[in-house]
């Protein structure tokens, strides 16, 4: 038995979006754009601002993600690469946040000193 | 000519997992740059109220202008996918249209990037006047590096595609180069929610 798989860019090639879908999705892209700035200006909404704002820059980083760079119709493997760098960035952010905050002695954020 | 025979068109690549290899090395790459600009993100968010005596980001940051450059950048992802597609076709002419429309909306948010920085150097904030001024000026200038890398590669594949040295079943070399390029688009998309948009 061969140790080797056989290539799969003709099958990845296969579900990947046509030009007009591409264009459907940065339409949608500019829109959810939009949407952010114009929410950050709204007032009334500056209790819900910050997890509204989270929320459309999670949807547009998927859809370029998943549909420009063919993630959503690639080899998990791909998959598995990528999620593991953006959770090891998580984990910095996590473990810098509680050096600052908890340690003792440590900087404070926005103190007068920074 | 005794090369080329030695070397005739590439047979398809057999790998363990039936991937391709550069691919894959291009995926582990964009992970480690998520770490990459993961700290940068990091440490701007933890260093944004740390004004001392220069202008704060509410007295810098001017929204409209930077939506329209995150648009320019968005839109410029457009023209990458749609590159790949003609490449993907054997479309020679349309792969380069494309890519030389990716590389001038990517000049066209470097010019951005430039005006925005000379006209907050103009406003007080220098890389070394607070961390708030350190960490946005690192955090957005590895941006723009990057970008600027990312332009001068396109521009590499134009290159080599008017002096046939990119040919038509060359169409994984615009993928790989596309898959940096929206790379830096994603970065972008959180850097304008982070920095520009999230009030402080």
């Amino acid at each position: 038995m061969s140790d080797y798989a056989e290539p799969q860019e003709e099958l990845e090639l296969e579900h990947h979006p046509t030009p007009a879908q591409y264009v459907k999705i940065a339409v949608i892209l500019g829109v959810l754009t939009a949407l952010e700035v114009a929410i950050a200006y709204i007032e009334a909404l500056e209790g819900v601002l910050i997890p509204m704002l989270a929320a459309l820059a999670v949807a547009k980083f998927v859809m370029v993600v998943g549909y420009f760079m063919h993630l959503k119709f690639d080899s998990k493997l791909f998959r598995y690469l990528f999620v593991t760098g953006l959770a090891f960035a998580f984990a910095v952010f996590g473990v810098v946040l509680v050096i600052f905050f908890l340690a003792e002695g440590g900087p404070v954020p926005g103190g007068p000193g920074n | 000519m005794a090369t080329k025979e030695l070397t005739p068109a590439a047979p398809e690549h057999h790998t363990s997992t039936g991937l391709d290899n550069t691919k894959m090395a291009m995926w582990a790459f964009l992970g480690s740059e998520c770490l990459f600009f993961g700290s940068l993100i990091s440490t701007y968010l933890l260093y944004r109220n740390g004004t001392a005596d220069g202008p704060t980001s509410e007295e810098l940051y001017d929204i409209p202008y930077t939506s329209v450059s995150s648009f320019v950048l968005l839109m410029s992802s457009l023209t990458m996918v749609l590159a790949l597609s003609s490449a993907q076709r054997k479309d020679e002419r349309a792969m380069r249209a494309w890519l030389l429309a990716t590389a001038l909306l990517g000049t066209v948010f470097i010019g951005g990037q430039i005006y925005e920085f000379t006209e907050f150097a103009h406003k007080g904030l220098g890389l070394d006047v607070s961390t708030f001024g350190s960490s946005f000026y690192v955090l957005t200038g590895f941006h723009g590096a990057h970008v600027t890398v990312g332009i001068l590669m396109l521009l590499l594949l134009v290159g080599l595609s008017l002096f046939g040295r990119l040919g038509p079943d060359d169409a994984r070399k615009v993928e790989l180069i596309g898959l940096y390029w929206h790379f830096v688009d994603i970065i972008w998309i959180v850097i304008f929610t982070v920095v520009y948009l999230v009030p402080v």
